[in-house]
């Protein structure tokens, strides 16, 4: 059964950037691309557990600011070590002016 | 002193786990986001010049060596090219392992892979022994990449300026690597997916040095060995003592850079050789921000953070002394004081360290 839940503003996330979305005791990050897009991913790095939230968004990766392991945000598949495991990856839409994400 | 096990599995080890020092969190200091964003932002450019002049003065110099020896007049342009070799390489090594020298991902591979070779280092162990330096940034124990240790091995540091404990170290486990892949303190930061790389990486090394020596004796010729092998060792000075002042002297145990890293200004040679490492704190702590920015993050934290050395010269001298007396015995370390404008260092960055060791400001 899904489960949307409101997340953010559209405008809340610049282009090519992210921001960090805590809910029910997780944390996430949710991104905009630079075609504007959304995406959302785990919140923590696969590698040490380090939040995403501060590191840098590269066209569609997201690399981690303590070890500079690097994640295709859409697919969340980890392409640069240390990152080795993939980030779970989770479904958005926008309604009306809000970014929601697709919690199971 | 109290006598620190520095062994990967020793016995510091799991005390700095079983008090929470392993993947701790670290201070900071607050940068507006969007100024964050910009220093952190990628370009090829800079890294292509840079690289560029690398090899190409590298190219020039051993040409002139090759051109002048056996001459003695050779020995100028041998030694700059050492440095580049033995010296820049590591910080190219540096850079280009952290992937922040150049925006596109195999130019950073590349140099990586090519600078790991030159400075003697497997490149699939030593980008996980990096990893852990910046988590567990000089916990005993836990960081692998320690180069001064209490009390200071004086006679290692002295003989690597040459090289060569360093040299031996990297064949040692070049060979054992290549025979048997990765060992126990390896395989504890290494993950498996990545022991046949290790092993895979040896043995292309040792080729390569054992093609080089069957050139050397085939042409009955020292030249393959100066261009290829030897100038680790008579190039890395520039290297170790860039190195040395990076942590030495400082808190070993503490979750704050400011208090176990060195900020060096050093003159602009230096600084190409080095690319930019000597802000060291600043690297640290913002390790996304590539070579090219850090003058940049230096000026938007420095407010934060202790006065930097105004030349390596000062540096050693501040350094120096701390040393000799933790060569005595003493446990002391040196703590750099902070400006008006900076958030203090907090208790609960180094309130553990009576459990692991000391935190004694030199006066």
């Amino acid at each position: 059964m899904s489960n949307w839940i409101d997340a953010c503003a559209p405008d809340d996330i610049e282009p090519e950037d992210l921001i960090r979305f805590d809910h029910a005791g997780r944390s996430f990050a949710i991104y905009r691309s630079p075609e504007g897009e959304f995406f959302c991913t785990d919140g923590f790095c696969t590698h040490e557990s380090v939040h995403l939230a501060d590191g840098l968004v590269m066209d569609h990766v997201i690399e981690c600011p303590k070890h500079n392991g690097q994640f295709d945000y859409r697919t969340g598949e980890a392409v640069r070590p240390p990152a080795c495991k993939n980030l779970r990856i989770y479904a958005t839409r926008v309604e009306g002016d809000r970014v929601q994400i697709e919690l199971s | 002193m109290i006598k620190r096990d520095y062994r990967l599995l020793g016995e510091d080890a799991r005390r700095a786990v079983e008090i929470g020092l392993n993947a701790a969190q670290w201070y900071h200091t607050e940068v507006p986001r969007k100024d964050m964003k910009a220093m952190m932002g990628r370009s090829d450019q800079p890294a292509i010049r840079d690289t560029l002049i690398l090899f190409g003065a590298m190219v020039l110099f051993a040409g002139l060596g090759i051109w002048l020896w056996p001459s003695w007049w050779s020995a100028p342009f041998w030694l700059a090219y050492g440095v580049l070799y033995g010296s820049a390489m590591d910080s190219r090594w540096h850079e280009c392992g952290h992937g922040t020298a150049f925006r596109t991902a195999w130019m950073n591979k590349a140099v990586y892979e090519i600078a790991s070779f030159m400075m003697m280092r497997n490149s699939a162990t030593w980008r996980w022994t990096h990893a852990r330096h910046h988590t567990d940034t000089y916990i005993v124990g836990l960081d692998p990449e320690i180069n001064i240790m209490r009390p200071p091995a004086l006679a290692k540091i002295v003989l690597n300026l040459v090289g060569i404990p360093d040299t031996l170290a990297y064949f040692r486990s070049a060979f054992r690597n290549a025979l048997s892949g990765p060992d126990a303190a390896e395989r504890s930061f290494i993950p498996q997916s990545e022991w046949p790389k290790v092993t895979r990486i040896a043995r292309i090394h040792l080729a390569i040095y054992v093609a080089t020596l069957a050139c050397a004796i085939g042409f009955g010729s020292w030249l393959p060995l100066m261009l290829i092998g030897l100038p680790r060792l008579y190039g890395c000075w520039h290297a170790i003592l860039t190195g040395l002042l990076q942590h030495g002297g400082l808190a070993d145990n503490v979750t704050d850079h400011r208090l176990n890293s060195r900020t060096v200004l050093m003159n602009p040679v230096s600084r190409f050789i080095y690319w930019n490492m000597n802000y060291h704190v600043e690297h640290h702590m913002f390790p996304m921000v590539p070579y090219h920015a850090l003058p940049a993050l230096h000026r938007a934290i420095r407010h934060d953070l202790p006065a930097p050395n105004r030349s390596m010269a000062e540096a050693f001298v501040e350094m120096w002394p701390i040393l000799m007396r933790q060569l005595r015995g003493e446990d002391v370390v040196l703590e750099r004081r902070l400006p008006p404008t900076a958030r203090p260092y907090k208790d609960e960055y180094h309130a553990e360290l009576p459990r692991l060791g000391s935190f004694t400001a030199a006066e």
